[in-house]
């Protein structure tokens, strides 16, 4: 078990305050916070896409943990392509990746090039590839943000699937609904500083934080 | 004064033409060679220098052929410093010539077009764990398509120069006689419709192979996406 992950006082210039907190083993842990509060750069923070700027973060023990972006980057050539790839970089059997596939629905566009899929198919092609890897923690930095209601809902079926399947979720949105549908703790991100940590009903039904509760009611404007 | 279409059946036009695609195809196959990883290294690496040599690369675009001519010229000539391999007045003189001269057209595009490419595939490769020498490749191989346009540009710079071949390949008949140089040579002559028989040619030449070339990267855009 690598989790859990440590952050102590890491801060990454400006954008992240000096945080410590610690991302444990079980419940999907979702990131809140509005546009700029720094989300997508504690996620990478975490990942190790970037180094803090002082203190550390270290995980328990290492292991893989895999990330899946808000516009994923396909290669220039087949889904299932796409998926040994990342399987061979990973020093893992390529034949997995028609498994990875058929898990996430798309088995039968296997052969298709990955850059003319449907942002939905390519959103899901990067969960196959995360999924390829039996990543320990899967980071998600909001995966659905650019896609239709429809789209949305398979990716959410399919992070359930990775977290049924016992892995790590943590993942970034500003979408409340989505935070409520997959989230067990919300981390609320206001400029860079942690201001609230707690169980989704508790952190929708009683924010302790101004900023959180400013925020939950500006993204629900009809609840008064 | 020969009929037109006649020049074109003439064995000695095809050996020029012959001799123009060794010539600039060889130049094109080293420049790439040198000119790709060049590029690549460019695009990817992060040291000291960096971008004083991107600037003077860019510069290096605009060398003009005569001036290359004249340093290669006064290398391989007799008391220069490669005097001894004898090359002055060869095809291969020329070649070496051509090579110096698009080097710098091949590495600075290609540069241009991975970085490009690297700023939207490096995090995703790191993330995947493919870093160093293995991510450059993987975007290489990704954009090679795309990479042709500057080998293209580098093949049209070779094919229509003058300047560099006339000086250290002399423009000796069936030695070193290029489409270009004959085509001043030609000019100068008054032999009007040989030139102009020679000018069509080469601009045919381009033609195709540029048209190929859009072909091969029309079909892997749809093959690949």
């Amino acid at each position: 078990m690598m989790l859990p992950l440590e952050l102590r006082a890491a801060s990454f210039r400006d954008i992240i305050k000096p945080l410590s907190l610690q991302i444990e083993a079980g419940p999907s842990t979702i990131i809140l916070g509005a546009n700029g509060a720094g989300k997508s750069v504690l996620m990478r923070l975490m990942h190790g896409l970037l180094a803090p700027s002082s203190g550390t973060i270290a995980w328990r023990r290492p292991g893989r943990h895999a990330m899946v972006f808000q516009r994923p980057v396909m290669l220039r050539r087949s889904a299932l392509a796409n998926v040994a790839y990342a399987l061979r970089v990973a020093g893992e059997d390529e034949t997995l990746a028609m498994g990875a596939l058929k898990e996430v629905g798309l088995a039968q566009l296997a052969d298709r090039p990955a850059r003319v899929l449907s942002g939905g198919e390519q959103q899901r092609l990067a969960l196959a590839r995360a999924w390829a890897l039996h990543p320990e923690v899967l980071f998600l930095d909001e995966p659905t943000a650019n896609l239709d209601p429809s789209a949305t809902r398979e990716i959410e079926t399919i992070i359930r699937a990775f977290d049924a399947a016992g892995t790590k979720i943590v993942m970034a949105t500003h979408n409340l609904g989505q935070a409520r549908r997959l989230g067990d703790e919300v981390i609320y991100l206001h400029q860079g500083r942690v201001v609230e940590r707690a169980p989704v009903d508790q952190f929708f039904s009683r924010p302790a934080s101004a900023e959180a509760a400013a925020f939950i009611k500006g993204e629900l404007p009809w609840v008064s | 004064m020969q009929e037109f279409p006649e020049i074109l059946l003439e064995g000695r036009l095809w050996q020029i033409v012959a001799l123009s695609l060794q010539v600039s195809l060889s130049a094109v196959a080293l420049a790439t060679c040198a000119g790709l990883p060049l590029g690549a290294a460019l695009a990817v690496g992060r040291f000291r220098g960096r971008d004083s040599l991107i600037v003077v690369l860019n510069a290096l675009m605009g060398l003009p052929p005569v001036v290359v001519g004249l340093f290669v010229y006064m290398a391989l000539s007799r008391a220069g410093p490669l005097g001894a391999f004898g090359l002055l007045f060869t095809p291969a003189a020329m070649v070496i010539a051509q090579t110096i001269l698009i080097l710098p057209i091949i590495a600075a595009l290609s540069r241009q077009a991975v970085e490009d490419a690297w700023r939207e595939y490096d995090e995703q490769l790191r993330s995947l764990g493919a870093h160093g020498l293995r991510a450059a490749l993987t975007v290489l191989w990704d954009i090679r398509f795309s990479l042709l346009t500057s080998v293209l540009a580098g093949l049209g710079r070779a094919s229509a120069e003058v300047g560099a071949v006339m000086i250290v390949g002399g423009n000796i008949e069936g030695v070193t006689r290029v489409m270009t140089t004959a085509i001043a040579l030609e000019t100068s002559k008054g032999d009007l419709p040989l030139a102009l028989g020679l000018g069509l040619v080469l601009m045919t030449i381009v033609l195709v192979l540029n048209a190929a070339a859009y072909l091969v990267k029309e079909a892997a855009q749809r093959r690949y996406g």
